[in-house]
């Protein structure tokens, strides 16, 4: 994979189990070749998408999160990914004022039969944080604020 | 807490792009991973013994299978731990074949990304606790949705089984498109013949109960209790009583209703009966072309009725069905065969759909089972049949095989012999496709008894000369162009999705591919089940289907059926929200959001709290992530529990060992 020759960055996803992890899993069947950065944790439903999840995994590291679920009014439990729509395109608007890249974070909808929309996402995703690269650590940054501080002291 | 992790090779499938043995070694310096080891094939009955002796000997608390998707083998290792004496939930999978193995070459990368999905598993393990399921009681009665033959099929043998049938058709009678056909491959049966007797016997069944003229409006609930709205068009015609007789049929002035029946060669009454073999044989009133309704006036077919049955008043209702489980057999509809401007179909009169040419073969049909042209009316001589239109072909996005036009256009041409004995059909095709049952051996026939001339290759234009039609296209076995001489163009449409598909899809929460088909549980190994329990699959809304598969598939529905109703109560998954009294604060908001009203408020001390339904809960898991307070959690996927397949990610990294 193009985006993969130098060094993997994490990418954490979480995905629907009834549409999205079944669209990822007939991207396997089909054998559509994708990079090897993205770690799928699998939650029964959108809808069950805290946006802290996403937000501990970018605090604690993630360089990307991806959240996949089923189309809207396709729901296996008929309105949990209108909850999650809702829920994650305000986290999108809110990333900027925490001070993270909201290019970092990104929402899309897979069916379970679309393993080859599945492929393109994770390329597409994957190379977006390939291009912005690893993301600032939060610790490092701390450091320097602190250091800073202590010098105006 | 001891955990055992067993990597699987799954022969090569695994084994060839991920190092087993080193995700197994990695595993071991887990914390809580007291066992680890790499095995062949894990599902296989030596695999699963030894997943159990690792669990007698290592006194495990705990089993993490790392192998296929647990969409495909979690059922199967849940067994597998209970069998060693440990209770189902304490076991978790790492998807290390479709999300790792199958889908990147480097084996390195996959190495790393498998052993992180293994500590996920593991981080995720040590927080499970052991759940149990509860009972609950079911209704042990199935809706049909669809009186197709799949449909037919599936009502009758669940009736036969004892069970209570409730059979929704959208038109106004049952017999879906096989009704339409004059005769069917490869016997050349009649098949109004074969198909009416079933018909007759849905319509004398005692378990079943027929909503014609009806659609599926809503529908509430889950496995075992569904509620169903009903909604029953108008037909402006009070079915008690109508007996069928026809008379108004006779004196009906307005005879311009479109014959949907009929393939619309030609119109009918406005008040009418589809065919003569309707089940349920009662007229009912198309209210576009009535002239009572559009214009007030006229009223002949209440004057003339003998039993009084006409209601021009009449107004569509809505019926509640309670049910336990649902057949899904919708069927297909026709590419619509417009879309190809060089055949000229919908311009040229004599240019018609296969299924057009089938009510013009057929004794009950517009020309009474003679052959003529819908242009003048004369006798065809030379007809030609293209195949493939709106199959096999990205262009117009169709990219599948229809599977049956081959077959049906053989019949075709045959039958077209038949009744016309100086006639010649000629047949555009790409390949042949008869893999069934006497099948090649029909198409075979067509060619040397019946001398239809097959040509392959496709048409790139069809144009009016004289009265006549020429067809020119490419015969890539002679690598030449050719012309040939028609009076009649059947075009054999493929089949694509019903219409209203997606909306039925949505309504019962499954899922369908791009084309509108419904996707079934498994390709292979359940392919009459869906993703929502309860709910099954039968015939062409699935994908394109024979009469036998759909046949088979009916059938299949139906044992599927009658196996969930061997039990007067389901088990119900104990993977639902449980609240926690001492954090909840009675806001409420969870039981706002839960889409199935699982959640109801209680008392408790004299204080409000959130009580969760635990058989009506389906573990969704949007209250866990509505509740401020964290008081409502999910078993099996709490906060806490994907916290730490988070943290399992990006805190600790024993993939970085490996570098």
């Amino acid at each position: 994979m193009s985006a993969n020759t130098g060094s993997e960055l994490k990418i954490v996803g979480f995905l629907c189990n009834w549409c999205s992890y079944g669209g990822a899993d007939t991207a396997g069947v089909g054998r559509f070749q994708q990079p090897t950065d993205l770690r799928i944790i699998r939650v029964p439903c959108s809808g069950r998408i805290d946006p802290l999840f996403v937000l501990k995994s970018l605090f604690n590291g993630a360089d990307g999160v991806l959240v996949s679920g089923c189309h809207p009014r396709d729901c296996h439990y008929a309105e949990g990914n209108f909850y999650a729509r809702r829920r994650l395109e305000v986290l999108k608007r809110f990333l900027p004022i925490l001070g993270i890249d909201e290019r970092r974070f990104e929402y899309t909808w897979v069916s379970a039969s679309e393993g080859q929309k599945w492929k393109t996402v994770v390329q597409t995703f994957t190379e977006r944080i390939h291009e912005l690269g690893p993301a600032p650590k939060l610790d490092q940054c701390l450091m320097e604020r602190a250091q800073a501080m202590a010098m105006a002291v | 807490m001891k955990i055992g992790v067993f990597v699987c090779h799954c022969g090569s499938n695994i084994a060839g792009t991920v190092n087993v043995g080193s995700v197994a070694e990695e595993a071991l310096k887990l914390p809580s991973v007291a066992f680890a080891s790499d095995t062949m094939y894990a599902c296989s009955e030596p695999g699963q013994d030894a997943i159990i002796e690792a669990i007698k000997e290592h006194r495990l608390d705990g089993v993490v299978v790392a192998s296929c998707s647990p969409r495909m083998h979690e059922p199967t290792f849940r067994k597998t731990v209970e069998r060693a004496g440990l209770n189902r939930y304490m076991f978790e999978m790492a998807n290390i074949r479709e999300h790792v193995s199958w889908i990147g070459k480097d084996k390195d990368a996959n190495t790393r990304k498998a052993v992180d999905l293994v500590a996920m598993a593991v981080a995720k393990l040590t927080q499970d606790r052991e759940l149990t399921p509860k009972t609950f009681d079911i209704n042990k009665r199935v809706l049909v949705i669809g009186g197709g033959v799949a449909g037919i099929q599936a009502a009758l043998d669940c009736a036969d089984g004892g069970l209570e049938v409730v059979l929704v058709e959208k038109t106004s009678s049952i017999g879906g498109k096989m009704s339409k056909l004059d005769k069917t491959f490869p016997t050349v049966d009649c098949s109004s013949c074969i198909l009416g007797p079933k018909m007759v016997d849905v319509a004398q069944h005692p378990n079943i109960t027929l909503y014609a003229s009806s659609e599926v409006a809503d529908v509430k609930g889950y496995v075992g209790n569904f509620n169903v709205s009903i909604n029953r068009k108008a037909t402006y015609v009070d079915w008690a009583a109508c007996t069928g007789c026809g008379l108004c049929m006779e004196k009906c002035p307005s005879k311009k209703s479109r014959d949907v029946f009929n393939e619309e060669i030609g119109t009918t009454t406005a008040i009418n009966i589809p065919f003569p073999q309707a089940i349920p044989k009662k007229a009912s009133i198309d209210p576009e072309f009535c002239l009572k309704l559009t214009k007030g006036k006229c009223g002949v077919c209440e004057k003339v009725c003998p039993t009084n049955a006409i209601r021009f008043e009449q107004k569509q209702e809505t019926a509640e069905e309670a049910v336990g489980a649902i057949i899904t057999a919708t069927g297909y509809d026709l590419f619509d065969y417009t879309r190809y401007e060089e055949y000229g179909g919908g311009r040229y009169a004599d240019v018609i759909t296969s299924l057009q040419y089938e009510r013009l073969l057929s004794a009950s049909g517009p020309t009474g089972g003679h052959i003529k042209r819908p242009s003048d009316g004369k006798e065809p001589k030379d007809v030609v049949f293209i195949q493939c239109v709106g199959s096999r072909d990205k262009s117009v996005d169709r990219p599948y095989c229809s599977g049956f036009c081959c077959m049906y256009t053989a019949k075709q041409a045959i039958l077209t012999k038949d009744h016309l004995p100086e006639s010649q059909s000629y047949v555009f095709y790409m390949d042949i496709r008869a893999p069934g049952k006497l099948y090649d051996e029909f198409t075979r026939r067509a060619m040397e008894e019946y001398g239809t001339k097959y040509i392959r290759g496709r048409v790139a234009m069809v144009y009016p000369k004289g009265d006549k039609y020429i067809v020119r296209g490419a015969d890539t076995l002679m690598g030449a162009q050719v012309e040939v001489e028609a009076d009649l163009v059947v075009l054999a449409v493929g089949a694509e999705a019903a219409k209203g598909a997606p909306q039925l899809a949505e309504k019962l929460r499954i899922s369908y591919d791009a084309y509108g088909f419904y996707m079934e549980s498994h390709p292979k190994l359940r392919p009459v089940e869906t993703n929502t329990a309860g709910v099954f699959l039968a015939g062409s809304c699935q994908g394109p289907k024979d009469i036998p598969t759909s046949v088979g598939q009916g059938s299949a529905a139906a044992a599927k059926v009658l196996a969930l109703f061997s039990k007067d109560q389901l088990e119900s998954d104990p993977q639902v929200s449980v609240v926690d009294i001492k954090r909840c604060v009675g806001c409420g908001k969870c039981i706002q959001t839960c889409p199935f009203g699982a959640i109801e408020e209680m008392d408790f001390r004299g204080m409000p709290k959130a009580n969760v339904i635990e058989t009506i809960c389906q573990g969704c898991g949007i209250c866990t992530s509505t509740c401020p307070q964290g008081a409502i959690q999910l078993q099996h996927f709490t906060d806490n529990q994907i916290l730490a397949e988070v943290n399992a990610i990006c805190q600790q990294t024993p993939a970085q060992n490996l570098k």
